[in-house]
C-alpha cells in the first residue's frame, strides 16, 4: 500500500494524501460535518488541486463500496463458496467496529457457541491457513469459516456484537 | 400587562409597537443588504457596518427607540462571534498549531501589528488607539478566509494548512490581546496597569489550561437529549462565563472564546449548530452597532488613511503567507496563493476596533473603512493569486528574454 500522509485542517477536518502507482496524487478531506472531499492534485502545480469533488455520506458509500474490499472478496467468494453435503463454506470479513477485531479466536467462543470453525483468514490479500485459537482477527481480516448455515449466521452475529442472534 | 410606573399602559403597548416595527425594518433592510452582497459573492459584514452609519446619531435617521436594545444585543453578538470561534477549534489542534506555527505567528504579528500601530501614532490616535488600529490589521478574518478557501476548492490545497495554522495562531494570540487591551483601556497607572495585565494574564492561562484539560468532563455535563436543554446550558453558560470574565477584566469575548475550546467533540458540533443562528442574529445588530457609533461626518476623513493602510497591510499580509508557505516547502505559486489568502480583515477588526470607541474616536471609522476595502479586496486578490502569478511569471519571463537579448547584442557587435 502506498504511504499515505495525513494533515490536521484545524477548524475544517483531516485531510489524507497518497500518490498512486501511475504517478497521480490523490487525496480526501474528511470535514468534521461527515462531508468528504475527493481530491485530485494538479500535475503541474504541485501544491494545487486540479478537481475537488464533494461527496455526501451516500456518495462515500457508493464510491467504497465500489473500490471496497468488497470487490476483492466478492472475486474470492465466487470460486470458493458452496456447500459440502449440508456444510456451508463462508466469508466473513471483519468490520472495524465489529466487537471481535483484536479478540483471539478462542475468546470468541465461536467453536463451542456455534459450532461453526475457521478455517483460514484471508489478511492484506495473503491466506493465513489453519490459524490456532491464539490467533487474533483484526479489522480488514477476512474469516473463512466452515459450518452449519445457521450456525454461520449465529456466528457471524458472535463476531459482530459479541453475542449469538 | 408589565407597565411601568411612569408610562400609562396604553402608552407602553404603543412603545412596544414602535419599538418591533423599528426593530424590525432594521433586520429587514440588513437581510436585503445581505441578499446583495451574497448575490455579489461579498461578505455582508462591511455592508451591516455602513448601513449603521446612517442610523446612528447624526446619521440620516437616528435610531431613538431600539438604540438600547440593539446596544445590548451587540455585546451578546460579539460573545458569540467568539464563542462559536472557540467551538471550531480544540486543545489538539492549538497545541499542535502552537509548535508548527510560533514562528511564523511571531513573523504574522510583527509585520501586520507594526503599521497599523505606527499609522495610529502618525494619526494622533494615542499609544491606546495605536495598539488598538494595530490588533485591527493584525487579524485576517478567519471566517472569509475559511469560506474563500471552501467556495474555491482550494481546502485541499497543500498551502492551505499553512494558512490555517496562521489563523488558529492569530485566534490564539488574541487571548493574550484582549484582556490586555481590556487592562490597558481602564487607564491605570503603570504599576497597577502591569499587576493588572499579570492578572488578566494569569487568569487566561489557568482557566485555558483548565479548559483543555477538563474540556471532556464539561462537554458530557452538557450533553443532553434535547437541543432545547443543550441551547439554554450553553446560551447560559457562555454568558456567565463571558461576565465573569468582564468582571475579572479579562474582556468578556474572551471567556466565551475559552468556553468554546473547552467544549469538544460531539457536542461542540450540537452547539454550534444551535448556537451559529442566534449569532447570525446578534453579531449583525453588533456590526450594525459598530457603524451606529461611527460619525458619518469623519468618513470622508477616513478613507485616506484607511486606503493606504489597505494598502500597506495588504502587501504585509501577503508577504507573511508567503514567507510561511515557503518555510514549508510549497512551491512559489502556492506560496502567492497562501500570502493572497491572508489579505481579509473582518469580523474581528471590527470587534478590537468597537472597543477602542471610547479612547480615540477616530479608530471606528478608519477601522470601518479599512475592513469594507479589505473584506471586499480581499477574496478578490484570493480568487485571481494564480492569474496574478501568471502575470508575474510573463513579466520575468520577458524581462528575462530582454536581458539576454541586451547580452547578446554587444557580442553581435564584436
Amino acid at each position: 500500500m502506498a504511504r499515505v500522509k495525513e494533515t490536521n485542517l484545524p477548524g475544517v477536518g483531516v485531510r489524507h494524501e497518497f500518490q498512486t502507482s501511475g504517478g497521480e496524487r490523490l487525496g480526501t478531506i474528511t470535514h468534521r460535518s461527515g462531508r468528504r472531499d475527493l481530491l485530485i492534485y494538479s500535475q503541474k502545480d504541485p501544491d494545487a488541486c486540479a478537481r475537488t469533488i464533494r461527496l455526501e455520506e451516500e456518495d462515500v458509500d457508493t464510491l467504497a463500496e465500489l473500490l471496497g474490499v468488497e470487490s476483492q472478496i466478492e472475486r474470492e467468494q465466487s470460486r470458493v463458496r458452496g456447500e459440502v453435503g449440508g456444510m456451508t463454506l463462508d466469508w466473513l470479513p471483519i468490520q472495524p467496529d465489529w466487537k471481535c477485531s483484536g479478540i483471539s479466536i478462542a475468546d470468541t467462543h465461536m467453536y463451542d457457541e456455534t459450532g461453526v470453525a475457521v478455517v483460514a483468514v484471508m489478511r492484506h490479500g495473503e491466506p493465513i491457513p489453519t490459524p490456532d485459537g491464539n490467533f487474533r482477527l483484526r479489522a480488514g481480516d477476512v474469516a473463512i469459516v466452515v459450518g452449519a448455515p445457521n450456525g454461520i449466521e449465529r456466528a457471524s452475529q458472535l463476531l459482530k456484537r459479541g453475542v449469538c442472534g | 400587562m408589565a407597565s411601568s410606573p411612569d408610562h400609562s399602559p396604553t402608552e407602553a403597548l404603543s412603545h412596544v409597537a414602535a419599538l418591533f416595527i423599528e426593530l424590525g425594518a432594521v433586520v429587514l433592510g440588513l437581510s436585503a443588504l445581505a441578499r446583495l452582497a451574497l448575490k455579489i459573492g461579498l461578505t455582508p459584514i462591511p455592508f451591516y457596518l455602513i448601513a449603521g452609519v446612517f442610523f446612528g446619531t447624526g446619521g440620516v435617521h437616528p435610531l431613538l427607540r431600539s438604540n438600547e436594545y440593539i446596544g445590548t444585543s451587540s455585546e451578546i453578538g460579539v460573545v458569540l462571534l467568539l464563542f462559536v470561534l472557540g467551538l471550531e477549534y480544540n486543545g489538539a489542534e492549538l497545541s499542535e498549531g502552537l509548535k508548527r506555527g510560533f514562528k511564523s505567528g511571531v513573523l504574522d504579528m510583527a509585520l501586520n501589528f507594526v503599521p497599523g500601530f505606527v499609522f495610529g501614532l502618525l494619526l494622533g490616535l494615542g499609544v491606546v488607539g495605536a495598539i488598538l488600529l494595530g490588533g485591527v490589521t493584525w487579524v485576517t478574518a478567519s471566517s472569509i478566509v475559511s469560506k474563500v478557501l471552501g467556495d474555491l476548492d482550494r481546502l485541499g490545497n497543500r498551502e492551505t494548512p499553512v494558512v490555517l495554522s496562521i489563523l488558529v495562531l492569530e485566534d490564539l494570540a488574541m487571548a493574550v490581546y484582549l484582556p490586555l487591551i481590556a487592562v490597558l483601556l481602564l487607564g491605570l497607572g503603570f504599576v497597577q496597569g502591569a499587576v493588572s495585565i499579570g492578572v488578566a494574564l494569569l487568569t487566561v492561562g489557568v482557566v485555558l489550561v483548565l479548559a483543555l484539560r477538563f474540556g471532556e468532563r464539561l462537554s458530557n455535563a452538557v450533553a443532553h437529549s434535547s437541543s432545547e436543554v443543550v441551547l439554554l446550558t450553553v446560551f447560559g453558560l457562555v454568558l456567565v462565563v463571558a461576565g465573569i470574565a468582564q468582571k475579572l477584566q479579562v474582556s468578556a469575548a474572551i471567556g466565551a472564546f475559552l468556553t468554546g475550546l473547552a467544549l469538544e467533540g460531539r457536542i461542540a458540533e450540537r452547539a454550534r449548530d444551535l448556537l451559529s443562528p442566534l449569532r447570525d442574529l446578534f453579531a449583525t445588530t453588533f456590526f450594525f452597532f459598530v457603524g451606529m457609533s461611527i460619525n458619518p461626518q469623519s468618513l470622508p476623513g477616513a478613507a485616506g488613511p484607511a486606503l493606504g493602510l489597505a494598502v500597506v497591510t495588504t502587501l504585509t499580509k501577503t508577504a507573511t503567507g508567503i514567507l510561511a508557505a515557503r518555510r514549508e516547502g510549497i512551491a512559489k505559486r502556492g506560496q502567492l496563493r497562501a500570502g493572497l489568502a491572508l489579505v481579509p480583515r473582518g469580523e474581528f477588526s471590527v470587534v478590537i476596533a468597537g472597543l477602542g470607541a471610547g479612547v480615540a474616536p477616530q479608530l471606528a471609522p478608519i477601522s470601518a473603512a479599512y475592513v469594507l476595502i479589505l473584506a471586499i479586496a480581499g477574496p478578490i486578490l484570493t480568487r485571481y493569486a494564480d492569474s496574478i502569478s501568471d502575470a508575474l511569471e510573463r513579466f520575468q519571463e520577458r524581462r528575462e528574454a530582454a536581458r539576454l537579448q541586451a547580452i547578446a547584442l554587444p557580442e553581435v557587435e564584436e
